[in-house]
């Protein structure tokens, strides 16, 4: 098809010819085109329906706000929906369909929802759809949902990656026209770090959709030239298709840079997007202004379009809606258009200024504009053959970003629009049309001031230099929202076709507040953010109110301010990267076994290493089990947080943190401890192991190994200021390992330098050894497992080689590694908490603890631990679980019930923490927390989980199953 | 050092340290550095500044390294830096600085808790505005600052324009090394 609506001009590179299709049919643009500006050049006007009625519409404007135009842009898993095809950059190759229509966009059965628009008024979803109640879930809410939403998703994992970063400057710019390259000009020469970033894949704004002179060149050309001399500077950063979408605290700005989207595909290995935050000093908000509508029957045909946009479409991009062009406006600046059409050689078939009483009361043209009915100020009308209407209500400063922290803008009557307020973010200041100068001097006046202001507030000292020269014409407008005509509906929000009559509706049924009108509605909820409808639909209803447009306010924009891919927020945080892994020392081995791995908050433990021959988890679990309780076992267990404390206080510090005592505990031992939280409650526990006089180390569960160094850091920092105490994490610093069961001393003896007999090394005693001829580590003989056990320590380093040395001496005894399940096992066994006991809910009492918490000292927790609610004899306290019958599993979470008692709340008795298969008992067992469970050893009752639908008759048992005198431990 | 029957891994898992180029970047990782902490124990700190100067071991200003000819230091909280020294001469870094110190000082081994990942870059700024808040372009040669590295607390040192070394925790030390190649090929 050839390019019928290209006119001459523009500042498309003509030389390049790009191939794309709409809709499966082929058509050619230009390097420099958008998909709207090369739609128009080849006669398409029809780009879209909209989102309610299915009304046929094209492109309203030529940038960001566009409600009408949008499309899915490419195939498969590239596809993206409502895409807004007046700034989408044409590449050659490009693919884009329409949307929201079926069977096609020429040809909408949902059309008949136009024809319907009665029943479709503004909350009709509020009033309809309530009988027969059972109709909803079956059919009203499927019906609803099929034809809720624009444009489609491919179900296709997205195949491009997204990038985050972190930009610095000194003062950032928001908006490269006139006043945003004037502000960096000054900014950038002044010496300070700025980045100017701009939306747009050229940098001038509406300089490039003038035709006036700036300097005494075109301001096109201006505004090249002033972008070759900021590019010249190694202070400026300009950030190209750079949306700037939101503003936080502090100066930080968040900005979504479009990478590749201007091609095919990204290159190898680059994004498609960034998420930038800006972290500035100042900032100027430079982003222009958007032009509104004015609302008359029929204002949504295609080829009706705003007067700035259409002015943009000959000037930039040397396209035309047609050849035939009326003109409607209520001020100045839309007369602009008409004489650059003209210029360009368009037939302006009629101008319709209402400032002088003549109006646009209705259009016909199913899908396109065919004629315009115009009534003169004498009350004629006449109708009038035209293929485009460029339609100018006024200008609207773009005060979005101002009003991110909920400053309210306010009402400037001589632009008839709102303008920045008081209270915005902190050190941000508008310029230029944002601010509602609207001239292109005013406009490098306001960036050249607004930049000294910035300058100098950071200590740049900087005189105004001379101003280029520029048109500065005053703003002539005379409001007019919406036209008193006929019957017929006339739009205000396009793209979710809320129109004048709904807002009467609205104001009708007494929802009149701006924020209640926008949700009764929808106007402003659409993909644009009402950019063009919102002044409009409040000004209406200020009519309709009798209030002013000050008194009826605006609701709160709120960021981003335009939309951004869910792609762009995640960033590299996808599937297996969503966080960072850690791995323990023995990791490669592990793997090199066939391991089966767990997360473990960002720890990849072994779960359990199956052996040939296994087919279920469980029988690799019990053998480990098993082994270990007969042999011995070898487990990792680097990943227990491990905490270096010293000082001369250390001891003292330690009586603080934990509920029993360590400043008596010997040089060379370790002691199981506890921390409680202030309100009494257990915090963690781990064995704390003193080294030295001065010198502890800590161990944590492993969930908690942060947060507890977090703890102590603010137990030091801020309870106890005064002590001497050092702290600093030592987790990553040694690979350590659990060695457990009958066998494990014998095991170690073949790799430790020094005698680790019952007498040289007790139970509960820690020290610096030595291993493998002279390795410097750290043995421990503490257990979790019930068994004889030793943690042995080493160097990271070391810590493959230790886990490949222990595997080979522990061989002749037929040693096996053992997983977090099994480890799991043996530790429900034994009857100790672990991460389902310590839930934050619990005290000591309740854990069968209750007598670590000393009352000869002061620690943290301790007072409130002895809370008249937290010692109730018949409170909740650990017992162990078994079932009557031991063929019959049980589930963690099955609430305990009495026999025969209802399984309502009122009989609730607790319920089951942890749950295992014990291949020693023969059956499953687990621990849970029963009232009174101490007094009901022995007692029969019921297990009830609803969820799992089990019901198991059980024995409570104490929390011992295994070796409840602790013989083997000491052995 | 004492003979022993153990081989050493890198923190990647490997033999001996690896080193990724991608395009005018490089990543190596290194694994010749001992690590210790020292902190100065309450009342100590003029002691402790005393006998660092005498052992010719710089101690950074806050938010800065400093290098000497047999340590170097970066500066990690209020009286507390980390002490960085050649691994073959002093793998037993903390026994050596604990017989320097003496009571004065709190001194814990960490040489095998990081990853040190040393990053060269004709412009290092694109590559590191992709990992962390950093401002390295505003940064002087020397500054070191703590930092997160897409969820992973780091260390980062600013050597000079052309070298930055990253401390990560060692577990994470294949999901830092991504991040930073992810990163570096997407400049």
């Amino acid at each position: 098809m050839t390019q019928n609506n290209r006119i001459a001009g523009g500042l498309i590179d003509r030389s390049k010819t790009l191939n794309f299709s709409f809709d499966s049919k082929v058509y050619t643009g230009h390097a420099g085109d958008t998909l709207a500006s090369a739609l128009l050049a080849n006669g398409v006007r029809l780009m879209g329906r909209s989102f309610k009625y299915h009304r046929p519409r094209g492109p309203l404007s030529a940038g960001s706000e566009e409600p009408n135009a949008l499309v899915e842009l490419r195939t498969g898993a590239r596809q993206e929906p409502n895409t807004r095809a007046t700034v989408t950059e044409l590449y050659d190759g490009l693919e884009a369909n329409s949307q929201n229509r079926w069977p096609s966009l020429a040809f909408d059965a949902l059309a008949i929802n136009d024809r319907l628009s009665n029943f479709f008024a503004a909350g009709f979803y509020y009033k309809t759809f309530m009988w027969p109640k059972a109709f909803w879930e079956k059919l009203y809410e499927p019906l609803i949902r099929r034809a809720a939403g624009l444009g489609s998703m491919s179900k296709l994992e997205d195949p491009d990656s997204y990038d985050k970063g972190f930009v610095h400057c000194d003062v950032l710019i928001i908006g490269a026209g006139p006043a945003g390259l004037m502000a960096a000009l000054t900014a950038g020469r002044a010496g300070a770090r700025v980045v100017l970033a701009d939306e747009d894949f050229r940098f001038g704004g509406r300089l490039n959709a003038e035709t006036f002179d700036v300097d005494g060149k075109s301001c096109a050309d201006w505004a090249t030239a002033i972008v070759a001399e900021l590019k010249s500077l190694p202070n400026v950063r300009l950030m190209l298709r750079t949306t700037v979408i939101g503003a936080f605290d502090h100066g930080i700005y968040s900005a979504v840079e479009r990478v590749s989207d201007h091609l095919a595909e990204p290159f190898p290995g680059k994004p498609r997007q960034t998420l930038w935050r800006i972290y500035s000093r100042r900032a100027i908000l430079a982003g222009g202004a958007t032009e509104r509508p004015i609302a008359f029957e029929n204002n949504d045909r295609p080829g009706i379009m705003l007067a700035g946009s259409l002015r943009a479409y000959a000037n930039r991009w040397g396209a035309t809606v047609g050849d035939k062009v009326a003109v409607f406006t209520n001020n100045a600046d839309g007369l602009r258009t008409v004489q650059d059409l003209k210029a360009k050689g368009v037939d302006v078939v009629a101008v319709i200024d209402s400032r002088n009483g003549d109006e646009v009361v209705d259009t016909s043209g199913w899908l396109g504009l065919a004629s315009v009915t115009v009534r003169r100020s004498d009350g004629k009308t006449e109708t009038i053959a035209a293929t485009g209407l460029a339609v100018s209500g006024g200008w609207n400063p773009n005060v979005n970003i101002t009003s991110h922290h909920r400053s309210k803008p306010i009402w400037n009557e001589a632009i008839a629009a709102f303008v920045p307020g008081e209270g915005g973010p902190a050190n941000l200041v508008a310029a230029g049309a944002a601010d509602g100068v609207f001239s292109t001097y005013g406009a490098l006046q306001s960036g050249q001031a607004r930049a000294i202001e910035a300058l100098n507030e950071l200590g740049l000292k900087v005189k105004a230099a001379a101003l280029p020269q520029a048109e500065d014409s005053p703003v002539s407008i005379k409001p007019l929202w919406f036209v008193h005509s006929g019957k017929g509906r006339a739009w205000i929000d396009f793209q979710n076709d809320v129109t004048v009559k709904d807002i009467k509706l609205a104001h009708q049924e007494n929802f009149s507040s701006v924020e209640h009108l926008k949700r009764y509605t929808t106007l402003g909820m659409a993909t644009d953010q009402g950019k063009t409808g919102n002044v409009i639909g409040l000004a209406v209803m200020a009519e309709l109110t009798g209030r002013s447009i000050p008194e009826t306010g605006t609701t709160v924009y709120r960021p981003p301010y335009t939309p951004v891919a869910i792609g762009a927020l995640a960033g590299r945080s996808r599937g297996k990267e969503f966080k960072p892994f850690r791995l323990t020392p023995s990791h490669k081995w592990a793997t090199e076994q066939g391991a089966i791995f767990v997360e473990v908050g960002m720890w990849l433990r072994t779960q359990w290493l199956p052996r040939n021959g296994e087919t279920h988890w469980r029988q690799s679990v019990d053998r480990e089990v098993v082994a270990t309780r007969k042999s011995v076992g070898i487990c990792d267990v680097t990943t227990l947080g491990k905490i270096d404390i010293q000082g001369t206080d250390a001891g003292a510090f330690l009586d603080k943190v934990y509920a029993n005592t360590f400043s008596t505990l010997a040089v060379g031992k370790c002691r199981y401890g506890l921390i409680l939280r202030e309100d009494g409650i257990v915090y963690d526990d781990g064995t704390t192991a003193r080294m030295g006089t001065h010198e502890y180390v800590m161990t944590t569960t492993t969930a908690n190994a942060v947060t507890v160094f977090r703890h102590l850091e603010f137990v030091r920092q801020c309870l106890y200021p005064d002590m001497d105490v050092q702290l600093i994490s030592t987790t990553e610093a040694w690979a350590q390992y659990s060695v457990a069961g009958p066998n494990a001393r014998k095991l170690l003896l073949k790799i430790i330098d020094q005698d680790i007999s019952d007498v040289a090394f007790p139970y509960m005693g820690a020290g610096n050894i030595t291993v493998c001829g002279g390795l410097r580590a750290r043995l421990f003989r503490i257990s979790f497992s019930g068994e004889l056990a030793f943690e042995i320590a080493v160097p990271t380093r070391y810590g493959d080689a230790l886990i490949r040395k222990l595997v080979e001496a522990g061989e002749e005894f037929d040693a096996v590694v053992y997983g977090t399940e099994a480890l799991g096992v043996m530790r429900i066994e034994k009857g100790h908490v672990a991460g389902n006991e310590l839930n934050g809910q619990s005290t000591a009492l309740n854990m069968g603890l209750g007598k670590m918490v000393s009352r000869k000292k002061d620690s943290i927790g301790m007072v409130l631990s002895q809370r008249e609610g937290l010692n109730d004899p018949n409170g909740y306290r650990l017992v162990g679980v078994k079932p009557v019958n031991t063929q019959q599993a049980l589930t963690a979470g099955s609430h305990f019930l009495e026999l025969g008692a209802a399984p309502v709340v009122a009989n609730d008795g607790g319920w089951l923490t942890s749950m295992v298969y014990s291949p020693h008992i023969g059956s499953h067992i687990a621990l849970g927390y029963l009232k009174a469970g101490d007094q009901k050893i022995g007692k029969r009752m019921r297990a009830v989980n609803f969820l799992n639908k089990t019901d198991v008759e059980i024995e409570i048992v104490s929390p011992h199953f295994f070796d409840p005198e602790g013989e083997r431990l000491r052995g | 050092m004492a003979e022993h029957a153990l081989k050493p891994s890198t923190a990647l898992g490997h033999d001996a340290p690896k080193t990724i180029t991608i395009g005018s970047c490089q990543i190596a990782e290194r694994f010749d550095v001992a690590l210790a902490s020292l902190a100065s124990r309450r009342g100590q700190e003029g002691n402790v500044v005393k006998i660092a100067k005498a052992s010719k071991l710089p101690l950074a200003a806050p938010a800065q390294s400093a290098t000497g000819k047999s340590f170097g230091s970066f500066w990690l909280s209020a009286d507390q830096w980390m002490i960085e020294a050649d691994f073959a001469a002093r793998e037993n870094i903390e026994a050596e600085l604990k017989g320097l110190f003496g009571s004065a000082a709190s001194i814990t081994e960490q040489t095998d808790a990081w990853v040190r990942f040393d990053v060269t870059a004709s412009n290092l700024r694109p590559l590191f505005e992709r990992l962390c808040n950093v401002d390295l372009e505003k940064s002087d040669d020397g500054f070191a600052s703590r930092t997160v590295i897409e969820h992973i607390g780091c260390y980062l040192i600013k050597r000079s324009t052309a070298l930055v070394t990253v401390y990560g925790p060692r577990s994470s030390a294949q999901s830092l090394l991504h991040v930073i190649e992810t990163a570096a090929r997407s400049v």
